[in-house]
């Protein structure tokens, strides 16, 4: 099959590839650029544990094909560190609200929660859980999730952290 | 400061330093989940890996006639296509199934349900083996198909199973019917039919426990790679017991157990599916021994869905008779079990119901009587345990619906009914009148704390106003009030009653020391998120005083773990758990013969403190573990062994029984049919906790999948077999929009027989949580005479009972 040539930011890095017009974006990431963080869970675009961050947008890259995200800038969950290697706000309140099992579903959710924190830096947990809706999470019944962005984004807002009312 | 406060003071310090049993560690896994640095099987990529794809059959029931495999081989990339034809010659297009049955790999001479295994693709790359599946042309010639299991034994069925339909004793005994798999009986039938006889007042329900399915997020998976020269095989996969798979590959393969070496990496999620062993294991191992490549193969979520274990399909007429002042005096059960083409569900080997019969739940119940009658039917084979141990979730919706329904024709509250019939917490050891012996258990404190706690009373009342201001047509909305208490039983098992295929299920703990003094330890079970590498590690801080922090858990490589059963059935912290403090009290006691030796007093003159053997009296002497390690290896007491180690393999002497008492609060609007959770209260008993935050999460998950089950999951069929809405377009997975507010609780009771008295907390959740929303949506109807409603309780199906009621304008 003939390839297209594509070039891509993927966590602030220049990429560019030959990639098969049909290629998904997630197994553009995941087989080309070794970057197995964002996980397939269901083919359908139900359970966001592929998201990925592209262009500023949420992005479910197994709905996305590798040519659709040329000339595209993508952070995936191994570019959501803090530059000196620490774990970002959202990483720290994901680890110390429990609000994470298997960690299957983990990077889709910590990245999802990436750009709603972005949109929306004081998010209501009615907030949180709808911005979170296109993320599934089989292990943890989302009420540790929430509580990890509420602590994010008090961290984020250098404000005490409280669980947020409706 | 006085010089007491000053020693508490640092004994403080040293335990908490230890971050042992009881707090609230954070998770050791995390650091790498939360950076996309977990390493799942899919995430393996090795030097000349193909990938391996599968042609299914779009029919539930239908003879093979032809299979065209040269299309497919003829297109660039394909490397090879396995069909039976190539499995049969080396015995492997059938594997046996945990339950006694065997299961095609790639179907032979019929197809016994949609999206059976016909064909195995195998291609250089994934996109090219889903392309060649389409190219391997089949022909099928129609056969009628069975999907309602009540008509599996009529006379003029069609005959599923023509591979054993003449062997008419199966592995659980004689066959009815060439449909038939089994029947599984056990109680007194005399005493109990003369006690419904006799009774002031009985109840009989069909309660229908559908089926549904386990669906973690990541679904099965495997890659296979042999290496020919050294004729072994290493096998990575999503393996819930990856020693017993490393087993039956041995088995079935004919390649020795030692050079197999079974892998399970990061697990995705379980709950269940992935205990058993599936079409796509075989066919990737196959493969790779056939090429000499390693070869991947990766489930889709349809083929997930709608292939690999299914969970309950359980139908079962129960009945209760009791004293008309409520004291109940007898159960009978009859459950038809639709275990779909082959019987494969994963439940130890002499239990082909499981643990059904633990069916008269927290209930002193004097005579019952089980029946189990499991039959083939067109549909994906399994009858996993789903969240819970061994059909635990069908026994305890059985009694705690059952119990419902009595206190109904009884006009008795049901907390009360449920209060009246508790097995006091004096009867324990309590004997069962189905067999089990319970460990311990204090129902009624448990069940007072949570009436108190949601003010049961209060409720009550309110939900009385409420009903009045329905019938004076004030409000459209309905209010249930959901009740359960639950027994569960997990933790299996003991050998006498508990084996795997004929290997007993123990578990194992091996706990190395090493010269510094920090730890390696490795255990047969495996993690697929319940933080193994974090609460192990607490218990032998605890034991040994030395920081979980400077402790490395291990699961899951069969060549450097012991062997042991893995995790399902809420067996971890029961059996391996069991087996981590044993082997540490092993260590233990060497150290304190170095620690005697170190300090040149008898071994009787140390008394343990938190990290450190002390002489009595003399606190200012003492030595620390991480001393006594040093010592272990480098000066030891004369004529001991060096080094400080041990391994525990555990059988344990009975199940543990972790109980609870749920509420939940629902108000249902007739007209949509859409029932909102107002509050769900759960009370949970697992004996000694080990990590309260890692219990609460476990609580968490497990309610929002009983949530689902009972609120609209489901794996459902069409009348031509046809498996309905296998994605998750339609297979309900509640988002964080849909799922309830939890609020936990507990108790603790621990068990008299476990090491360090703890029960196991993953399934409970869930067992507890599916009749506890059912009893919600039915009690919210029951003053309309709506009768049993059947789950699952989708809007649709809520907005059908108003409809059936004549509530709609």
């Amino acid at each position: 099959m003939t390839k297209s040539h594509i070039k891509v930011t993927i966590n602030g890095k220049v990429v560019e590839a030959l990639v098969e017009p049909r290629t998904l974006l997630i197994h553009f990431l995941r087989e080309q650029q070794n970057l197995t963080g964002a996980h397939i869970g269901c083919d359908t675009g139900h359970c966001g544990a592929c998201t990925v961050d592209m262009d500023d947008m949420s992005v479910k890259s197994c709905m996305t094909f590798a040519v659709q995200a040329d000339g595209a800038s993508i952070t995936t969950i191994e570019g959501i560190a803090n530059a000196d290697g620490t774990l970002s706000a959202l990483q720290e309140g994901f680890r110390m609200m429990h609000g994470l099992q298997c960690g299957y579903c983990t990077p889709g959710m910590i990245v999802r929660a990436h750009r709603l924190l972005q949109e929306n830096p004081d998010p209501s947990e009615d907030e949180i859980r709808h911005g979170i809706a296109g993320n599934l999470c089989r292990c943890t019944g989302y009420v540790n999730i929430v509580r990890a962005i509420q602590y994010a984004a008090a961290k984020i807002n250098g404000t005490p952290f409280q669980e947020a009312a409706e | 400061m006085n010089e007491q406060v000053k020693i508490d003071l640092d004994r403080a310090e040293r335990a908490e330093k230890l971050q042992g049993m009881g707090c609230k560690r954070k998770r050791v896994e995390d650091i790498r989940f939360t950076q996309g640095k977990g390493s799942y099987v899919d995430d393996l990529k090795l030097p000349g890996m193909v990938f391996g794809d599968f042609v299914r059959s779009p029919h539930a029931h239908a003879r093979i006639v032809s299979i065209d495999t040269s299309r497919a081989k003829a297109l660039p990339g394909v490397i090879a296509v396995l069909t039976a034809a190539d499995l049969k010659p080396l015995g492997l297009h059938y594997m046996p199934t945990l339950a006694g049955d065997v299961q095609a790999v790639l179907a032979e001479e019929k197809v016994l349900f949609q999206n059976q295994e016909v064909a195995f693709v195998i291609a250089e790359d994934r996109y090219i083996a889903s392309d060649a599946t389409e190219l391997v042309d089949v022909e099928y010639e129609a056969l009628p198909c069975i999907v309602d299991p009540f008509r599996s034994m009529l006379p003029d069925a069609p005959i599923l199973r023509e591979d054993i339909k003449d062997k008419m004793t199966g592995a659980h005994g004689p066959r009815k019917h060439p449909n038939h798999i089994f029947e599984w009986q056990i109680g007194d039938k005399q005493a109990t039919d003369d006690v419904f006889a006799k009774a002031d007042v009985t109840i009989k329900e069909m309660l229908v426990d559908h089926r549904t399915h386990p669906s973690p997020l990541e679904t099965c998976q495997s890659v296979a790679s042999f290496d020919k020269v050294k004729g072994e095989l290493t096998l990575w996969g999503t393996f819930q017991a990856p020693h017993v798979i490393r087993t039956v590959v041995s088995l079935i393969s004919g390649l020795p157990e030692h050079k197999i070496h079974v892998i399970a990496p990061d697990i995705g999620g379980g709950f269940g599916n992935k205990v058993g062993a599936y079409a796509g294991y075989v066919c990737s191992v196959v493969g790779s021994i056939v090429l000499g490549v390693p070869v991947k193969w990766v489930e889709d979520r349809m083929e997930n869905l709608s292939t690999t274990s299914f969970a309950r399909d359980y139908h079962m007429t129960t009945e209760l008779a009791a004293t008309k002042e409520g004291k109940i005096v007898g159960m009978r059960v009859h459950v038809l079990a639709d275990h779909g083409a082959f019987d494969a569900c994963a439940d130890p080997s002499k239990w082909p119901a499981g643990f059904m019969n633990i069916c008269t739940g927290s209930y002193d119940i004097p005579v019952a009587h089980l029946v189990v009658d499991g039959v083939y039917t067109n549909k994906a084979s399994g009858g996993v345990a789903y969240r819970c141990s061994f059909r635990v979730t069908e026994a305890v919706f059985a009694i705690e619906r059952a119990i419902e329904v009595l206190a109904q024709k009884l006009g008795m509250d049901s907390a009360e009914l449920r209060m009246k019939n508790f097995i006091r917490a004096e009867q324990f050891p309590y004997q069962s009148a189905l067999g089990w012996e319970y460990d311990s258990g204090n129902y009624h404190v448990a069940m007072q704390k949570a009436m108190d706690t949601i003010g049961y009373r209060q409720l009550r009342a309110e939900q009385a106003e409420k009903r009045e201001a329905f019938k004076r047509g004030e409000t459209r909305e309905l209010m249930g009030i959901g009740i359960s208490f639950f027994t569960e039983i997990v933790g299996a098992g003991p050998a006498k009653n508990c084996d795997i295929l004929g290997v007993a299920m123990f578990d194992s703990a091996e706990i190395r020391i090493h010269p510094t003094g920090s730890v390696i330890a490795r255990m047969g079970t495996k993690s697929q998120g319940q933080g193994h590498e974090t609460t192990y590690a607490q218990i032998i801080a605890t034991e040994l005083g030395i920081p979980a922090d400077d402790i490395m858990i291990e699961e899951g490589n069969t060549d450097t773990a012991p062997y042991g059963l893995g995790t399902y059935g809420s067996r971890s912290t029961p059996v391996a758990g069991a087996a981590t403090a044993v082997a540490a009290r092993k260590i233990k006691a060497k150290a304190q013969m170095i620690a005697a030796h170190m300090l040149e007093v008898h071994e009787g003159d140390l008394e343990w403190d938190i990290d450190r053997f002390r002489v009595k009296g003399l606190p200012e002497k003492f030595k620390t573990m991480k001393e006594i390690a040093w010592s272990a290896y480098n000066a030891p007491p004369p004529n001991m062994e060096p080094g400080l180690e041990a391994v525990n393999y555990y059988e344990p002497p009975n199940m543990t029984y972790p109980f609870g008492a749920y509420f939940c609060i629902m108000d249902i609007d007739v007209d949509t049919g859409v029932a909102k959770t107002r509050r769900f209260y759960a009370l949970d008993d697992c004996g000694t906790r080990i990590n309260p935050m890692i219990i609460e999460g476990q609580v968490h998950g497990g309610l929002t999948e009983a949530f689902a089950c009972a609120m609209g999951q489901e794996i459902r069929y069409d009348e031509m077999g046809n498996v309905m809405g296998a994605s998750f377009m339609d297979f309900f997975l509640p988002t964080a929009v849909e799922t309830p507010k939890w609020e936990t609780d507990f108790t603790v009771t621990p068990s008299p027989h476990h090491p360090i008295g703890a029960k196991g907390v993953g399934e409970s959740p869930h067992v507890g949580g599916v009749p506890c929303f059912s009893n919600a949506v039915n009690d919210a109807y029951a003053f309309l005479g709506a009768g049993n409603i059947q789950m699952p309780h989708d809007a649709w199906r809520l907005w059908k009972v108003g409809e059936r009621l004549g509530l709609h304008a």
